[in-house]
């Protein structure tokens, strides 16, 4: 919490309507909630449930029908420099090189690139050495490490995670989370990281805002008070079981039909 | 950290060291490969290249066919060594032809594509016209070009850039009309105008269709300047064409067909080569 007692992020009667081709959808409707400063905050629901809508109004990305973001008390209706965020696969440019993809935030902003704190950042990755080879070259998880550095370069205070993770295999996840864990003990960043896994939302989250399916609702917030560093073998510990069950039972799976 | 880090690595065995070595072995295998199975190609088609012309050498030579009708390999060839004083400022002539009025057509259909892309409305109005560009054999204007603007580079050059410009913009359009809003909102969310993402996204992603539109277009504009310089004037190689069938001096034709072929496969290998170089990360 900042000195003054007021949330790093807000999000304050969230609703969004997109208009398609086949009509209208009701993508958010009245979402409240307040991200701590240096808190990391999992979003969880289902697939379609309008988590990355959400993510991409706190981006500055696009606008809401009604309803405000705030990033310290101030309302947030374009992309924000202390804003960074890390796209669903890794959303490298395929036809630039490791760095010249981690340099891309500098090169738009016309700033020269940090060069210590991105070679901190890919030794910190395991990245170093691979700064000249192309996306392709790289596995998946190596892709989303870098996607990760891109972000972090430029020193944002919150930083935005849309399923990041959702397309690696789930050796390469729990090296991920691992690694997530690791860089937000050291930086203590505000981070938001939607998923729709629950486990990787326990494992995670200091506390897990779950949403109902479309249009999506605020529809329990749990507190995740497991000990940190947590590790792997946390996935077996009874009390870690019990709250992925306990939020698994409170997902509500039925979309909700409403005329909007 | 430190813990962390160590548990991360006793876990998962190919974290660091062993990825490292993958992604080293595997570029350096490809290249050795690549090295060998080239030499390999190289070989084959020097063998096959020597068997198709020595053996159109020996059967005309054989049959005694007369140089009128087909002349040997080894007769063009010398009749481009010995007429090439003759031949060779044509050469010059259907190049300049070939490059001013690509030159011209292929920027015009750079920026069009790249505006009228960003304007559905503007490419549907647009589209048939191009479309009717692209389809109508710019070789049948050339007649009423002359008769406005003489015998000389003006209109062959008016014909390149009209065959060669709507290619150019029909492929690269197709290459600016693909949009990845990931990479659009990527860029945005780093706080890009929208002219750095053009410069930055748009148009290295419509790179690879820009190249292969710039490959035919040159290729189109080759055959319109050599047709147009055979519908009138007095140079270019075109008209040496027309010149040396009218005489039925078959070799020095023939040796006007091989500077073509050769124009038209350096044009090819040289965009096949900008394609490798600007255009790789896709395939």
């Amino acid at each position: 919490m900042s000195q003054n007692g007021q949330p790093k992020l807000t999000v304050a009667n969230a609703t969004k309507y997109y208009d398609t081709g086949t009509g209208r959808v009701h993508a958010l409707d009245d979402f409240s909630i307040e991200v701590q400063e240096g808190e990391l905050a999992c979003l969880l629901g289902p697939s379609g449930c309008g988590k990355s809508t959400l993510l991409w109004a706190m981006a500055g990305l696009h606008g809401l029908s009604s309803g405000e973001i705030r990033l310290d008390g101030k309302p947030v209706t374009k992309p924000n420099p202390q804003i960074a965020m890390v796209f669903q696969e890794a959303n490298l440019l395929p036809w630039r090189n490791l760095i010249k993809n981690i340099e891309l935030p500098f090169e738009i902003r016309g700033q020269r690139p940090d060069q210590a704190r991105i070679d901190a950042l890919l030794a910190e990755v395991g990245l170093t050495g691979f700064e000249s080879k192309m996306p392709r070259e790289l596995s998946g998880g190596m892709q989303q490490r870098a996607s990760i550095v891109r972000a972090l370069s430029v020193d944002p205070s919150l930083l935005l995670m849309d399923e990041p993770f959702g397309a690696l295999d789930a050796f390469t996840r729990d090296e991920m989370n691992l690694l997530i864990q690791q860089i937000w003990m050291e930086t203590r960043k505000t981070i938001v990281f939607i998923t729709h896994n629950i486990a990787e939302a326990v494992f995670l989250a200091d506390r897990v805002f779950v949403m109902s399916a479309r249009p999506g609702r605020l529809a329990r917030i749990f507190e995740i008070d497991l000990p940190r560093p947590r590790n792997l073998e946390i996935f077996m510990a009874p009390h870690f079981i019990e709250l992925v069950g306990e939020i698994k039972g409170s997902i509500d799976h039925k979309p909700q039909v409403q005329a909007a | 950290m430190a813990s962390v880090d160590r548990e991360l690595r006793d876990k998962i065995p190919t974290f660091e060291k062993a990825g490292a070595a993958d992604v080293g072995n595997w570029s350096s295998a490809a290249s050795t490969l690549s090295i060998l199975k080239g030499s390999r190609d190289v070989t084959l088609i020097l063998v096959t290249a020597i068997i198709v012309f020595g053996g159109a050498e020996l059967l005309l030579r054989l049959f005694e066919v007369p140089a009128y009708i087909a002349p040997t390999p080894s007769q063009v060839v010398w009749a481009l060594i010995t007429d090439f004083p003759y031949i060779g400022p044509h050469i010059g002539y259907t190049l300049i032809e070939l490059l001013v009025g690509f030159s011209i057509g292929a920027s015009i259909g750079f920026v069009l594509a790249a505006v009228i892309t960003q304007f559905p409305l503007v490419e549907k109005i647009v589209a048939p016209y191009i479309l009717l560009l692209v389809t109508t054999p710019m070789l049948a204007l050339v007649p009423l070009l002359i008769l406005k603007f003489g015998f000389g580079f003006t209109p062959r050059i008016i014909a390149v850039t009209l065959a060669s410009g709507p290619m150019v913009m029909i492929n690269a359009a197709t290459g600016f009309r693909r949009t990845d809003l990931a990479k659009i909102a990527l860029a945005r969310s780093f706080g890009a105008s929208t002219l750095q993402i053009f410069l930055k996204i748009r148009i290295p992603m419509a790179m690879p269709m820009v190249i292969v539109g710039l490959m035919i277009g040159s290729i189109f504009g080759l055959l319109t300047a050599v047709g147009a310089e055979m519908v009138g004037g007095s140079f270019g190689l075109g008209n040496r064409l027309t010149y040396y069938s009218s005489l039925i001096q078959m070799p020095q034709f023939f040796a006007c067909i091989l500077v073509l072929a050769v124009i038209g496969i350096s044009i090819y290998v040289f965009f096949y080569w900008v394609g490798k170089k600007w255009a790789s990360w896709e395939s």
